[in-house]
């Protein structure tokens, strides 16, 4: 707290008994919020506590079952983000909102009723340029967005915020993409503009960095209020005690055994993105039986492309893929499926699961060729219904009616389902990505029981997390990538958070 | 299951009732004009539907209209839009009467299964010219199939103004009348043909390779999600190009169908836009195998009533504001039986699906 | 386009002023676009079908209301006009500025399309709507009304297209007197890469070939008039093909959001 003025007097918002649906689950059930101005204000609590839905329903995006939305003491409803901006409500989502083939300047002003019809760039990018300059945010005005980096176009985000003249400022888990040095560059330019009499509002779910940033903190469970409380008044134990609302099971310790005969080997593998960008730059890097290897970095370091080209979904444009000592490099998907190699997809819903079929044709949509589930030319109904039941039996997917679409099932029951279909094949290798992410803490858990069984039945498992205290808990060892390199190896034991931090942007210590 | 069938029951209910809808639509566009809308509908549907000479021809005219109609329909069934049956269609025509031109005494027996074969051989190609650079590039099939439906109209005209115009035509552009070997087959005493069982054999072999064979199990999951079915080893490059290639076949036979029995010979205008009505079929029918078939054969009669219209002094084109409406009815029905938040929405795109990560599941 | 043709001929038929004709021509146009509208935009209606519909629908209305009017002479027509001075320029003047009204319409129309788009807040919207519709939402612009409004100032430009063809071009009514334009624009789209000036460009090469197909053999042009007429499909096809190979599609591709119905979230 740098002695920012905190008026007692008026809010600049205040959410009261606020209530939001969604297909009978109530993701708000009477949540108060109040924001001063000059506060970096955090909200607090896990996945699915309700906090993106409260500040959707601040920022004109959703409309409160009940419950008032007061903007400096004025409670018309807001019906529409314009609404919202023009009362100076300002949102910077998760996922950016930005026009990819637009520069920089069309997205910041676009939207905004300036009285002149015609778009005139020069001021623009001035003004630009001033606020970039003021906030420490460097941006380049003319380039289009598709060509800038995840943090610039955060960046972006926020001047277009900024320009139309936002005193309000919600960012929706904002450091998720970003390295822990470029956090604490935004952690910065947050200070600064609430020193200006602005509110910022932080959700997130990491207790550090809102202990690190906040003035305040309210912390949101299952849609309600658990607290609102000052930063100096409280400490992470305490703050993770309100949040979770008992204690965490532990995950099984890693013993010490040692890991078996490499199964995986990447051999200076090059190869691009979907923009034909070079998303692998030479990355070497072992796996072996009986170890779970966490592939840590901030999203977008070339994680996902690294996991394709070991499944055989993107193509390499140098090196080698050594699959138990054979070149797989030229092989198919299925030939590679065939051969061991396991993967649950990071986005599980997209590229996991078909959603509209059904949980059963989910289950065997890998073992269809073999028999019982396949005949010699037709399916075998009987077989493969056998096979599916006895997967859900198995894998404990409750609750399931095996001809219902897979997309009824809750996020926990989905990845079983996908982790299910995975283990049955019986892989020598299982990629597993952001398993955990957007699970809840008990299906998080079962998760991560899952994939450490599967390292002591001997498998070897290559883990891609965002979450370095699951990937610290998890692995044998640890391999940080940054821009499709990987900076570093090293037994999880010896994991120090500095460290990793200043692999993860880039620089070895 | 039972959710499967309620949903299929209620996709059923909201086709008949656009139908009805669609139908009294019709009836006040005719009121509109001074003809009198319960003559208008009961003539068309007795013309249509009301004899047996009526059904007859309703059944014939069925046959091009539902062959086409799968054609596109088992492509919706992996989100490909074959927008190119008119010209697969033409495709197979040339075909056939290549087969018909090459081997002018045929007999039946040997001419009629080869220019069957020719014309899905040549329907088939032409499906490929858009199928291959899809599977290959991702170029866009709902452009390519339709650039390819002029390129192929343009290639029969070409054929019959050019090298195979009848030197006997009189001058008109058409080809040599074809032999007696090129007619298919009559079934029964009266006028109908074994053309009225293709499309019969080809929805019950379609039903089995998409519901039963492992074939038809990746291009269902490729159908509901091309991403899972890449990631669980399923290749849609194959399968883009095999549910083309069948398509294609099945336009053609439909071209060498109509070249053999409704003109004898090629010409031009062989089709009054079956290719599109076949898309309007094949998407009332939810892209289901029996349905198309229903609906197809439901257009085939308002073609063939559409002529007995005339005799009221409403131009046959009437018949194709009528299977507008029908259309529009069914969207809207579509659209209101909706179910708001139903996650039948296609996946993949950008948007909702994000946004909502943060919303509790359901346990 | 067929709807604007046969509703212009039947007002000027009616009325004898061929400004109500144009203006017949358009509001048809606004009409059936404004059915495709509601469908796509408001009922999430896949835009192939509803076109597809509107398509089929709009040649059997035409065809009805227009059924009195077949091969009748129009009450007025438009004449070519000489644009004064730019007219008499010797060679050009001939080819660009002797025309009927509507085809200076054309001209003007193209490149006023691409400024608005390149240099306006409106166009600028236009084009975030088209893009990225939740991106444009976020920040205030009416993503229903643009996308209503695009819609809508197509079909007025396909009904004065119907017009055109109706009172000037080829005076008259006749059934599927459009010959299958409206589809040749969709490639004519895709031929220009999404540009309104590259459009105009390809028109006039879409167009000539046209012209020459009519008239090949009495320059005695030895090319079968449908071979030429092949050309601007398999021209459009590949260049489709090159874009769609070149990776260029995000300089030179369809708006990203091209055909995806906008629902908002919650």
């Amino acid at each position: 707290m740098d002695g920012a003025p905190v008026s007692a007097e008026q809010p600049l918002v205040a959410l009261r008994g606020i209530v939001k649906e969604f297909s009978g689950v109530r993701a708000n059930d009477g949540v108060d919020f109040e924001l001063r101005a000059g506060e970096v204000h955090a909200l607090l609590g896990e996945n699915g506590a309700g906090k993106t839905t409260l500040m959707n329903v601040l920022a004109g995006l959703a409309r409160p079952d009940a419950g008032t939305v007061e903007i400096r003491g004025d409670d018309t409803a807001v019906r529409s983000p314009r609404a919202a901006i023009d009362r100076g409500i300002g949102m910077v989502h998760q996922h950016f909102r930005l026009v990819d083939r637009f520069t920089v300047a069309e997205n910041v002003t676009l939207g905004w009723h300036a009285p002149k019809a015609l778009l005139r760039r020069r001021p623009l990018e001035r003004e630009i340029a001033r606020l970039s300059e003021l906030y420490r945010m460097p941006v380049q005005a003319g380039r289009p967005v598709w060509q800038l980096s995840v943090g610039e176009q955060q960046r972006v985000e926020i001047l277009k915020n900024l320009y139309r003249g936002a005193q309000v400022l919600i960012l929706d888990e904002p450091t998720a993409v970003l390295t822990p040095q470029e956090s604490l560059a935004l952690v910065d330019s947050l200070r600064r503009m609430a020193a200006e009499g602005r509110g910022i509002v932080f959700i997130s779910h990491k207790l550090d960095e809102v202990m690190a940033v906040a003035d305040r903190i309210t912390v949101l469970r299952r849609g309600r209020n658990v607290a609102t409380v000052a930063t100096s008044d409280t400490t992470q134990g305490e703050l993770a005690r309100m949040m979770i609302g008992h204690d965490l099971p532990q995950a099984a310790a890693p013993d010490d055994r040692q890991a078996g005969a490499g199964v995986l080997r990447l051999d200076a593998v090059e190869a691009d993105d979907d923009r034909g960008l070079p998303a692998l730059r030479g990355v070497d890097l072992e796996v072996r039986a009986g170890e779970i290897v966490g592939l840590a970095g901030v999203a977008g370091n070339g994680q996902l492309a690294l996991a394709e080209v070991v499944v055989g979904l993107r193509p390499l444009s140098g090196g080698r893929v050594l699959f138990e000592d054979r070149d797989v490099s030229g092989w198919s998907i299925a030939r590679r499926i065939g051969a061991g190699i396991g993967y649950c997809p990071e986005d599980r819903l997209r590229h996991g699961v078909a959603p509209t079929l059904s949980i059963a044709e989910n289950l065997i949509a890998k073992s269809y060729r073999r028999r019982p589930v396949s005949g010699r030319l037709l399916l075998d109904r009987r077989g493969a219904r056998r096979a599916a039941a006895e997967l859900a039996e198995r894998f404990d997917i409750r609750g399931a009616d095996l001809d219902a679409p897979v997309a009824s099932l809750s996020g926990g029951n989905v990845q079983k389902v996908l982790l299910a279909r995975e283990i049955s094949a019986d892989p020598r290798l299982l990629i597993a990505a952001q398993s955990t992410r957007g699970l809840d803490v008990h299906a998080a858990e079962a998760t991560r029981r899952l994939l450490l069984e599967q390292r002591n039945a001997g498998r070897a498992v290559l883990l891609i997390s965002e979450d370095l205290d699951e990937l610290v808990r998890m692995s044998d060892r640890i391999a940080v990538i940054y821009e499709g390199r990987i900076m570093g190896t090293f037994p999880a034991h010896e994991a120090d958070e500095e460290e990793i931090g200043l692999l993860m942007a880039g620089r070895r210590p | 299951m039972t959710s499967g069938v309620r949903r299929s029951l209620r996709a059923t209910a909201v086709q008949i009732t656009a139908v009805v809808v669609g139908l009294a639509l019709g009836g006040l566009s005719l009121a509109a004009i001074g003809v009198s809308p319960y003559d208008g509908i009961s003539s068309l549907l007795e013309a249509a539907f009301g004899s047996e000479l009526a059904l007859t021809q309703t059944a014939l005219k069925a046959v091009p209209l539902a062959l086409t109609g799968l054609a596109v329909a088992v492509c919706m069934r992996m989100r490909l839009w074959n927008i190119g049956a008119e010209g697969q269609f033409h495709a197979g025509a040339i075909g056939a009467t290549w087969a018909a031109l090459a081997f002018p005494t045929g007999s039946t027996l040997v001419l009629v299964p080869l220019m069957v074969v020719a014309a899905m051989a040549a329907g088939a190609a032409w499906a490929l010219i858009a199928a291959v650079p899809r599977a290959l590039w991702g170029v866009n099939e709902i452009i390519t199939t339709l650039l390819l439906n002029y390129v192929a109209i343009l290639g029969v005209a070409y054929l019959v103004t050019g090298p195979w115009r009848s030197a006997a035509g009189l001058n008109f552009p058409v080809t040599d009348v074809f032999g007696p070997g090129a007619r298919l087959p009559a079934l029964g005493g009266g006028l109908l043909h074994v053309g009225v069982l293709f499309p019969l054999v080809a929805a019950a072999v379609l039903l089995v390779l998409l519901q039963r064979s492992r074939w038809g199990f990746t291009v269902r999951m490729i159908g509901a999600s091309p991403q899972a079915a890449r990631v669980a080893g399923m290749s849609t490059a194959r399968s883009v190009v095999g549910i083309m290639l069948i398509a294609g076949a099945l336009a053609g036979v439909a071209g060498m169908v109509e070249v053999s029995m409704s003109f004898g010979r090629l010409r031009q205008g062989i089709s009054p836009g079956y290719g599109y009505m076949a898309i309007l079929i094949a998407a009332l029918a939810g892209a289901r195998i029996l349905g198309t078939l229903a609906i197809s054969f439901l257009f085939a009669g308002f073609v063939v009533g559409g002529f007995a219209l005339q005799a009221l002094g409403v131009p046959q084109s009437f018949v194709l504001l009528l299977q507008g409406l029908i259309l529009f009815s069914a969207l809207a029905g579509t659209a209101l039986t909706r179910r708001p938040r139903m996650l039948g929405r296609p996946p993949g795109r950008r948007g909702p699906a994000h946004v909502a990560k943060e919303e509790p599941s359901t346990p | 386009m067929l709807v604007g043709a046969v509703s212009g001929f039947l007002a000027v038929n009616e009325t004898g002023s061929l400004l109500q004709g144009v203006a017949a021509g358009v509001a048809a146009g606004l009409a059936a676009s404004a059915l495709h509208a509601f469908f796509t935009v408001t009922l999430h209606a896949n835009q192939i079908i509803s076109g597809l519909g509107i398509t089929i629908a709009g040649t059997g209305l035409a065809a009805l209301l227009g059924r009195s009017v077949v091969g009748l002479p129009p009450r007025a027509s438009f004449e070519d006009v000489d644009v004064p001075l730019l007219g008499s320029i010797p060679g050009v003047g001939d080819i660009l500025f002797s025309h009927h009204v509507l085809v200076y319409v054309g001209f003007v129309l193209a490149p006023a399309v691409w400024w608005v788009l390149r240099h306006t807040r409106l166009g600028l919207h236009v084009r975030a709507v088209g893009e990225n519709p939740a991106a444009a939402d976020a920040m205030g612009v009416p993503v229903t009304l643009y996308r209503y409004g695009a819609v809508l100032f197509g079909g007025a430009l396909a009904g004065l297209a119907g017009a055109s063809l109706s009172l000037a071009e080829s005076p008259g009514w006749s059934e599927g007197m459009t010959a299958g334009r409206g589809w040749i624009a969709l490639a004519l789209v895709i031929f220009a890469t999404w540009s309104p000036l590259r459009v105009l460009l390809g028109a006039f090469f879409f167009g000539a070939l046209d012209v020459l197909a009519f008239r090949a053999q009495i320059i005695g042009v030895d090319v079968a008039p449908t071979v030429l007429g092949m050309i601007p499909y398999v021209a459009t096809l590949v260049v489709l093909v090159v874009v769609t190979l070149l990776g260029t599609r995000r300089r030179l591709g369809a708006p990203e959001a091209l055909g995806v119905p906008y629902v908002r979230d919650g």
